[in-house]
């Protein structure tokens, strides 16, 4: 196991002699995007003619399927297979090899005990798309109901600890609270969202012989590869998965779901390749979803604003039979200096869609109510809300005393102020006009965790000197081919021209995918990694070759640059070096594991948030007129791609905000929003002078390159920045997310 | 049914079944899969195409119903090598992310600089007589039809005023 020691030393990232580091290199694949020839799942060329599958939903939410009728499906134009409950072929328990971190057990496709509406239980397959919808229509089930708990306030009196865990109390926060000087104590509720990902799920699959190949959607190869080997009760080996470009994934294509397994096995049954897509409507009811979350949040302050007694506790939902905690409280426990303590979860069980993870879990909801309560307490004390936030900065991980690896959170918020104009912020709300509008100003801070995890990769250098890239990780939208390929070539000092990166093959060195901000850091120190063996064995290539003019010299003295090989003025190029010395290329691997004493710090990358919006008194609408963030994520790896993750995560604050939720429908059991018109994610209009800047940092306590994520910082607490800036306009103090205009209206003072 | 338009420049001919939308004609039986199906409501505009130079939703659109037409989708812009302007600004702003929204985006852009140039009217615009400037907020009022759930809008943005001459 490595150590965080290691990670010190120079390196060619850290010396990054060509500049490629932190440069705001194009997209690697952005060619292919911008001109729509990026094959997505649904699109790949399948070696023979696909046919056309067709998901059929249950319209109850428990129970089970007691009869199926298929007879005139069947018999309908073109169809090729239909299957219910009563016919779909065995398969396999799936669970044994999964990854706990990515993926979880899923029910077969089409079981006949119903879960929750939307579930599958039924599957068309036809010659075409329009004939696969049309038969599915005349497929004939019935259903026996039983009763479902579907209404999360309805079961709060059910909550129960998530098995497995515990609160998390330091001191004594009861007698703490109880003697405060200034005390707050407010109830803050997160509605649930989902994450309305531009493409739907899809597969494509085929085989050959034994062997399967699919193209799917999804942001973990190996647990896609896995989980569908299981499914099919086939050796891994026999299972191909590729996923190449994925439509966004935000955590809800961290699973396979029935359009992997029913793909293949209906490709396996038909003799003929098979592509299913998810309609809009089933990426609502049968993927997973945020859930919503109330949040008790309890302060105690001194007079002067040091808090003394802390408290979040979180009540949220999972679907029944499969368990899943939104850790809403957890970011809180390092966040806030407060010597007495308590963090806590507790679990809902519903008969409606599995929770799961969606762009920074936990972080995301649990900061909607911290930071605005953070807000009400600076008000009662008087005090600016940076100023109490200032005041009550920790120098050591305030739960478990240990050092931070790094932590600008300060620097964030002073800057941050300083940039946006903060001073300008009248603390009295309603006291700004702009023509009809109420204009105000909003903060809050921003903090999510840091993670590594095990992954490997392999690089190959061919005569021509193109070094190839290869790695089992996806890229979601996220930049993994661009970071990659920066990364490559620094290491290797070539041009950015002569590297390509190759992704989302299980037949690639793995990864542990897209996901918890842990993707750069994972999947670049792997390719580090990789790219250090090449330089060791080109080293070496060169040093012990006699054409070589590098021949007898010490491969430790060896560098790279400029696409050569060299020792003080003694050089060549790397491409006649691989063509003389080893004309079939050079492939080696590399990997990354966790150091064991990282642990040894609390490691976070941290933000600040400044919104400036106007509400309108008359109708309770909320405009956003600007939104500037400033982010410490450790070293930047393309000024880019990184901007526009971090600026696209505080978007979907602005939607946490002010648009996005959804409910259940407590006579079926189904969401009310099933598509793009109901459920509303930010569009071009809603977003206005939106900006944001990194501020220098190397964290080398995350990993060799001193990098970290940026991919779920930004929505981390954005959406408080905005409620309480809309207070600060209106008076409004809302505790009730997103601030639709009824909510608005009601609480105007 | 028989139906002919041209597609991208070029002469084509299908034998269409009447139910099928012309996003799904275009992508499963003329292999063009730049334009998306992320809705097949004509809520996210990912299936943007132009016919006879006006953006439409390709999915609300039966494909028998367009003889005759003219239509232009993301494969008839530019090539990998020959990018469009607007393909270009895209990349050079980093106005996507996943890509998928962004054949929809760029053909929207197309069809919006169009519109405004022959003086089209927006929900933003404030004086109906006079000639339209293309503002910041004209432009964010007039793709708000085109969704990217990567939120890159304020790159998008700047990649249309740069593409529009607007910057």
């Amino acid at each position: 196991m490595s150590s965080v020691k290691d990670w010190a030393a120079p390196t060619p990232i850290s010396e990054n002699r060509s500049g490629l580091i932190g440069k705001g290199v194009d997209r690697y694949e952005g060619r292919l995007k911008v001109t729509g020839s990026a094959p997505f799942a649904y699109e790949v060329e399948a070696p023979s003619k696909p046919a056309y599958g067709v998901l059929i939903a249950s319209p109850i939410a428990r129970g089970v399927v007691t009869s199926a009728d298929i007879a005139q499906a069947q018999a309908s134009p073109g169809v090729l297979l239909v299957w219910t409950p009563d016919n779909v072929p065995a398969q396999g328990e799936r669970g044994a090899k999964i990854n706990p971190r990515s993926q979880r057990g899923a029910n077969p496709a089409l079981a006949d005990r119903v879960e929750h509406f939307g579930q599958h239980v039924g599957f068309v397959v036809a010659d075409t798309l329009e004939n696969a919808k049309a038969a599915a229509a005349l497929v004939r089930l019935t259903y026996e109901a039983t009763p479902a708990d579907l209404i999360f306030e309805d079961n709060l009196a059910q909550a129960d600890q998530p098995e497995g865990e515990e609160d998390v109390r330091v001191g004594d926060f009861e007698a703490a609270f109880a003697g405060a000087a200034v005390r707050l104590d407010e109830t803050y509720v997160s509605p649930l969202q989902n994450h309305a990902q531009m493409e739907p799920c899809a597969t494509t699959a085929w085989w050959d012989g034994d062997h399967v190949t699919v193209h799917t959607s999804i942001q973990m190869v190996k647990g896609g590869q896995h989980t569908l080997a299981e499914t099919l009760m086939i050796p891994s080996t026999q299972v191909r998965l590729i996923t190449r470009y994925i439509g966004g994934g935000f955590g809800g294509k961290g699973q396979a779901y029935d359009d992997l397994t029913l793909a293949a096995l209906a490709a396996r049954a038909l003799g003929q390749p098979v592509k299913v897509a998810y309609t809009r409507q089933q990426m609502f009811q049968a993927t997973i979803h945020r859930p919503a979350v109330h949040m008790r949040v309890r302060l105690g302050a001194q007079a002067d604003g040091r808090l003394d007694a802390f408290a979040l506790e979180a009540v949220t939902h999972c679907r029944r039979e499969a368990p899943f905690t939104e850790h809403a409280a957890n970011f809180a426990r390092s966040l806030y200096a407060a010597p007495n303590r308590l963090t806590g979860h507790r679990l809902v069980k519903l008969d409606i869609p599995a929770a799961g993870p969606m762009r920074a879990p936990g972080e995301a909801s649990g900061m909607l109510s911290l930071e605005c309560a953070m807000d009400e307490l600076a008000e009662q004390l008087g005090l600016d809300p940076v100023e109490l936030r200032l005041r009550n900065e920790p120098e050591t991980d305030p739960e478990t005393g240990k050092p931070f690896s790094t932590r600008q959170l300060v620097r964030c918020m002073t800057e941050g102020a300083q940039r946006f104009g903060w001073d300008r912020r009248n603390p009295t709300p309603g006291q700004v006009r702009d023509g009809r509008w109420l204009v105000g100003l909003g903060m809050a801070a921003a903090i999510r965790g840091n993670f590594l995890l095990p992954a490997k990769a392999g690089v190959r250098i061919d005569a021509d000197g193109t070094i190839t890239l290869r790695q089992g990780m996806t890229d979601i939208g996220t930049g993994t081919y661009t970071i990659l390929a920066q990364i490559t070539a620094e290491t290797l000092g070539v041009p950015l021209s002569q590297v390509k990166v190759e992704l989302g093959d299980s037949d690639f060195p793995p990864a542990p995918g897209s996901g918890g901000q842990f993707g750069a850091a994972t999947a670049g120190s792997a390719a580090f990694a990789a790219g250090m063996n090449l330089r060791k064995a080109l080293a070496e290539l060169a040093t012990g070759d006699p054409n070589s003019p590098l021949y007898g010299d010490d491969p430790e003295l060896v560098s790279f640059g400029g696409g050569n090989i060299a020792v003080d003025n003694r050089a060549e190029p790397l491409d006649r070096l691989v063509a003389r010395a080893a004309p079939d290329g050079v492939y080696v691997e590399g990997a990354i594991t966790p150091a064991a004493d990282a642990r040894d710090y609390s490691q976070h990358t941290y933000g600040a948030h400044f919104a400036e919006v106007g509400v309108d008194p008359d109708t309770g609408e909320v405009r956003l007129r600007r939104m500037f963030g400033v982010f410490a994520a450790g070293r930047i790896l393309n000024a880019k791609t990184a901007m526009s993750q971090i600026t696209g995560g505080m978007i979907w604050g602005v939607g946490t905000a002010l648009h996005e939720y959804n409910e259940v429908d407590p006579r079926y059991g189904s969401f009310i929003a099933q598509d793009l018109a109901g459920y509303h994610v930010p569009a071009h209009a809603d977003i206005v002078d939106l900006s944001a800047m990194f501020l220098d940092e190397v964290d080398d306590k995350a990993n060799p390159m001193g990098i970290k994520g940026v991919g779920e910082l930004g929505i981390a607490g954005a959406g408080a920045a905005i409620a309480n800036a809309v207070y600060n306009a209106s008076g409004a103090r809302i505790r009730s997310y997103p601030l639709t205009p009824e909510k608005v209206l009601a609480a105007l003072p | 049914m028989k139906t002919s338009f041209t597609l991208n420049g070029q002469a084509a001919s299908l034998d269409l079944d009447p139910r099928t939308t012309l996003l799904d004609a275009l992508r499963e039986q003329l292999s063009l899969k730049g334009s998306k199906k992320g809705c097949d409501h004509g809520q996210c505009g990912a299936c943007t195409v132009l016919v006879n130079g006006r953006r439409i939703n390709a999915c609300l659109s039966l494909a028998v119903t367009h003889e005759g037409d003219e239509i232009t989708t993301v494969e008839g812009l530019g090539t990998s090598e020959t990018l469009h302007p607007v393909q270009a600004a895209f990349l050079e702003h980093d106005a996507f992310q996943c890509g998928y929204c962004t054949p929809g985006q760029i053909c929207s852009t197309i069809g919006m600089l169009k519109e405004a140039a022959d003086g089209w009217a927006s929900l933003a615009t404030a004086d109906l007589t006079a000639d339209t400037v293309l503002s910041d907020e004209e432009i964010r009022e007039r793709m708000s039809g085109n969704l990217c759930r990567c939120s890159a809008y304020p790159q998008i943005l700047a990649a249309i005023r740069s593409a529009g001459g607007l910057a």
